[in-house]
């Protein structure tokens, strides 16, 4: 097993407030891994620091991209930057591009992969044409991997609450990630669509070789698909392991159920 | 029940017409006039007679609108407007004659309007020119600018400073003048784009309301420096006898000069849609919407943002670049009056009353702002006041302008649509 | 020396009047984080209201004392209706709307009044009857200060300790600290937004429009056009305060009234309205959050 994620002693401190306070984790190539915690626990703060969205206060973030023998450290790079490298994101409240059509939300996702300057744009020649039609095609292959192929041309904010959600998987997804963050993807979603998530869950890690680390409240869901679980309360790591592991921790019991 | 809801709406318009009476009072019905030293008041009664109707017929309205709007709730979304919309969009086939038609109507212009119109059309026409550079900044990017006219000014500026310092050369070295304006163009738009990426070097970082009230403080600066450095910029009295577009060496009545101008600006007019048509639909055009929509969401994606707000701001710019050298050919006489931020705001206007984001809207707007005034005399004196109260009815009501902008569609083989439900259907 | 201690009390003056207005756009911007910028026109309302009922007054003959108590207080009463009304009409149905839909609306509503007090009264400056008394004692340093610059010190610190009182103790003025923090929090207490956004609203007016009887009273002149730049200005001073923050939109108009002071005096009145943009060009871009301003967090 690969480390592809290494997260070292890092912390994040808002005026008083340590959101994160000395964090190690790590991730393996392939794994399907969650991160839980009651609300306020710092999850998405973490998050935000991985994908560059705060700059945190102490402690490093490495990736080690596919195919590349060296470590290379993201924690105080832009976000676009560490998106290219290959991490994706969904955010807890959807932030979808709401007045865009659901496929152009997807060609988001393609934007630096493709080359058209201003000039490609205004004069419209071959290349770029060529280019628009491919990003048209495999935009709309991910969404029917997705299963969103029959909204395409729907406004993203007339979407169902659902589908809006995995319209925010499919958009990171199409920036061609080798780790995918998903903050809370089930939150709101009923018992059939939770379902129907894990199964897109699960496919994304077998078939498309995506390395997953999720955010999630619905511990059904977590202990179905995760390898490995992380708890995190008050900002700190309290425990890890298995789900088996995870949900006989007394520790585990005690930050969720109060003392 | 009905009667008790008639009952309580009646007494909240009331309740409105007395507020607004004592708030008008002072300001319609007394008038003040100061003659050395001492003020007199008059009354005009007559206005108090015209208030009180007044607010009680608006506030029933503005009621029944909010209410309306309320319970639009988001299917309005789909409805509101479509009848417009759909007169434009809906059949191809009467899109395109109207499109045909109205081409044709403008290209011949000249020939059945007479100068005076044609003059005022061109003024129009540069409009468009602007109002379409403020959307990409605006409608696209998302970015409120209230500095467009500065940029107006830098392409105004540019010709009128290159015949100031260079005119003498060309008269001397035997070359017409009229030459200079082709230089200018190019000039134009590279000097704004100059100015803009210096504008945006600080302000691009920041959120969108300090954005507005930078690029607001950066033309108010730039007007004053146009307006003080008299023994540069000409100072209040601006740049005069700025020569006309070269027309063949021929020497020609005001007339033709116009009809010629109104050519070379319906032909700009033409390659700004095109272009801006062709900037929308593509990569770039989508990656300024996206910012506009969420910045966050937006970089997560992978998009510089900082370069994505440069690209739409430096080309917005080289827009109000170019339509000023067009400006200064057409009137040529420039001063700082001409671009003051009331320009600056009316460019704004075209665009929200138009619609954001929507060329054909834009243009609609700038025809609006621009021909109305001139053709209701008698409408012009309050023009302010009916864009100023525009600006805010529209944001309340109608957010998208009198034309929403069309998403493009995408069309895929029908069948593997149609044949693979989505699960989603019986959820 | 002298020269310098003349701008600078002048500039003291001028600051003091732009820290009445920058008051209200800073109050305004920490509850509903709106950049009011149809306030200038709020103040130069009041300063009409002043001048018009100051005039009809004046006419019936009544003691100058009277006429001032009551402009005022007609002004304050008006400025502050004035605020009220464009807030339900411009800005209340756009609570949920993007921000900039309600900065646009609030143009829509700037350019709507000022054109309104145009066609309504004149288009041209109209002399400011001075209704402010002149003080004997001040006659031996005339050369620095005069009546007028000295009620205006006056005046602006008893209406910044009142303000600061209110804030600091009252229930209301609780809320209003609340709401600027976290909306949602403050009403989920049960604090009702809509009467803490009234507020705001009438204490900005007010104090504008005490600003504007005593910046007209000191210029000796009024138009309608008055509001827009000195509206401006105050922003400027908000901002580089830091805005949402009181102090700091008293300190920012005390820089910017010295600036604009010893700008013109030592290096050109032709620029005087060009220190402010310079000063809010230069602050946005070294410390956006304004001197005593604190730093938003963006929240993802």
């Amino acid at each position: 097993m690969e480390k592809i994620l290494e997260i070292k002693n890092l912390s994040m401190v808002f005026g008083g407030l340590r959101a994160i306070d000395n964090i190690n984790i790590h991730i393996n190539s392939g794994a399907i891994t969650a991160l839980i915690g009651p609300n306020g626990a710092g999850k998405t703060t973490l998050f935000n620091c991985i994908t560059g969205v705060y700059k945190p206060t102490e402690g490093d973030i490495f990736i080690k991209r596919p195919g590349k023998n060296d470590q290379e450290k993201i924690s105080g790079l832009k976000p676009h930057i560490i998106n290219r490298k290959g991490l994706a994101r969904t955010f807890q409240n959807i932030r979808l591009f709401s007045n865009m059509s659901v496929l152009e939300n997807v060609m988001i996702g393609k934007h630096h992969k493709l080359k058209a300057d201003i000039f490609g744009a205004l004069f419209r020649d071959r290349k770029t044409r060529e280019e628009e039609e491919k990003v048209v095609y495999d935009s709309y292959e991910i969404l029917k991997k997705i299963n969103l192929h029959k909204y395409v041309n729907e406004m993203a904010r007339n979407l169902p609450y659902g589908a809006q959600r995995r319209l925010e998987i499919a958009r990171a997804l199409s920036t061609e990630p080798f780790l995918l963050l998903l903050d809370e993807p089930a939150a709101g979603m009923n018992p059939q669509e939770t379902r129907e998530l894990e199964d897109t869950i699960n496919r994304l890690s077998t078939e498309e070789n995506v390395t997953i680390l999720l955010i999630e409240h619905d511990m059904g869901l977590v202990m179905n698909i995760s390898e490995h679980i992380y708890v995190v309360d008050y900002g700190k790591l309290i425990a890890q392991g298995t789900p088996e592991q995870i949900k006989s921790n007394p520790d585990v019991i005690k930050a969720y159920l109060g003392e | 029940m009905k009667i008790k809801i008639l009952k309580s709406g009646l007494i909240k318009s009331l309740k409105s017409t007395l507020w607004f009476s004592i708030l008008l009072f002072p300001l319609l019905v007394m008038k003040i006039t100061v003659k050395e030293g001492l003020a007199h008041v008059t009354y005009r009664w007559i206005n108090l007679a015209l208030i009180v109707p007044s607010a009680l017929i608006l506030s029933e309205l503005w009621r029944y609108f909010l209410q309306k709007k309320g319970a639009g709730g988001n299917r309005e979304g789909k409805n509101r407007g479509a009848v417009i919309t759909r007169l434009i969009y809906g059949n191809k086939k009467i899109r395109n004659i109207l499109l045909a038609a109205s081409v044709i109507l403008m290209a011949t212009y000249p020939f059945y309007a007479g100068m005076y119109n044609t003059n005022v059309m061109i003024s129009a026409l540069i409009y468009i020119m602007l109002g379409l550079g403020l959307n990409i900044v605006l409608g696209l990017g998302g970015m409120l600018h209230l500095g467009h006219a500065a940029f107006f000014a830098v392409g105004a500026y540019t010709y009128g400073m290159f015949f100031r310092y260079a005119g003498q050369f060309f008269i001397n070295a035997g070359i017409s003048t009229g030459w200079m304006f082709w230089i200018a163009i190019p000039l134009g738009g590279i000097m704004a784009a100059v100015f803009g990426v210096l504008l945006s070097l600080p302000v691009l970082r920041l959120r969108g309301d300090y954005l507005a009230i930078v690029t607001l403080a950066f033309g108010e600066i730039l007007r004053m420096i146009l307006q003080n450095w008299g023994s540069v910029t000409g100072g209040a009295t601006g740049i005069s006898l700025i020569p006309r577009p070269w027309l063949f060496g021929i020497n020609v009545t005001p007339r033709i000069a116009a009809t010629y101008i109104y050519y070379i600006v319906f032909v700009f007019v033409i390659l700004s849609i095109i272009s801006v048509s062709r900037l929308e639909n593509s990569r770039i055009g989508r990656a300024w919407e996206a910012m506009r929509e969420d910045e966050i969401a937006c970089q997560s994606m992978g998009i510089d943002l900082v370069r994505n707000k440069l690209t739409a701001f430096v080309l917005g710019s080289v827009w109000a670049g170019v339509a000023g050298v067009l400006f200064a050919a057409q009137t040529t006489y420039i001063n700082p009056d001409s671009f003051t931020i009331w320009e600056s705001i009316l460019i704004l206007c075209i665009v929200v009353l138009g619609g954001t984001g929507s060329i054909s809207g834009v243009i609609l707007g700038a025809l609006i702002i621009k021909l109305l005034p001139e053709y209701m005399r008698a409408f012009a004196q309050y023009r302010l006041l009916f864009f100023g109260l525009a600006l805010v009815l529209m944001m309340i009501f109608r957010p998208e302008g009198i034309i929403r902008k069309i998403r493009k569609v995408y069309t895929f083989p029908v069948d593997e649509i149609e044949n693979k439900p989505a699960a989603e259907g019986n959820s | 020396m002298d020269y310098f201690i003349k701008l600078l009390l002048s500039g003291t003056a001028k600051g003091s009047i732009y820290a009445l207005i920058a008051l209200g756009y800073t109050m305004v911007y920490g509850i509903i984080k709106l950049i009011n910028f149809a306030h200038g026109e709020i103040y130069m309302i009041g300063a009409f209201t002043a001048l018009l009922v100051g005039g009809a007054l004046q006419a019936a003959g009544m003691n100058p004392v009277f006429i001032l108590l009551i402009s005022t207080f007609c002004a304050v009463f008006l400025a502050s209706a004035y605020g009220i009304t464009m807030e339900k009409i411009a800005y209340k149905p756009l609570r949920a709307a993007p921000r900039l839909s309600v900065l646009i609306s609030a143009i829509g509503m700037s350019m709507f009044l000022q054109n309104f007090v145009l066609l309504a009264q004149t288009e041209k400056y109209l002399s400011f009857p001075s209704f402010l008394p002149e003080f004997e004692f001040l006659k031996p340093i005339r050369g620095y200060i005069n009546s007028t610059q000295f009620i205006i010190l006056i005046v602006t610190t008893i209406v910044m300790i009142l303000l600061t009182l209110l804030i600091k103790f009252t229930l209301i003025g609780k809320a209003m600290r609340a709401t600027s923090q976290d909306r949602e929090m403050a009403q989920l207490v049960g604090i009702n937004i809509n009467n803490v956004i009234t507020v705001t609203f009438i204490i900005g007016s007010a104090t504008a429009a005490i600003g504007g009887i005593l910046i007209c009273s000191y210029m000796g002149q009024i138009n309608y056009y008055i509001g827009f730049i000195a509206g401006i200005k105050a922003f400027v001073a908000a901002v580089l305060g830091g805005i949402g923050s009181i102090p700091g939109a008293v300190l920012g108009s005390f820089v910017l009234g010295w600036t604009e002071s010893l700008g013109t005096g030592y290096i050109s009145s032709d620029y005087e309205d060009s220190f402010a943009f310079i000063i809010l060009i230069l602050i946005l871009t070294v410390k956006p959050s304004g001197i005593l301003g604190r730093k938003e967090n963006q929240k993802v």
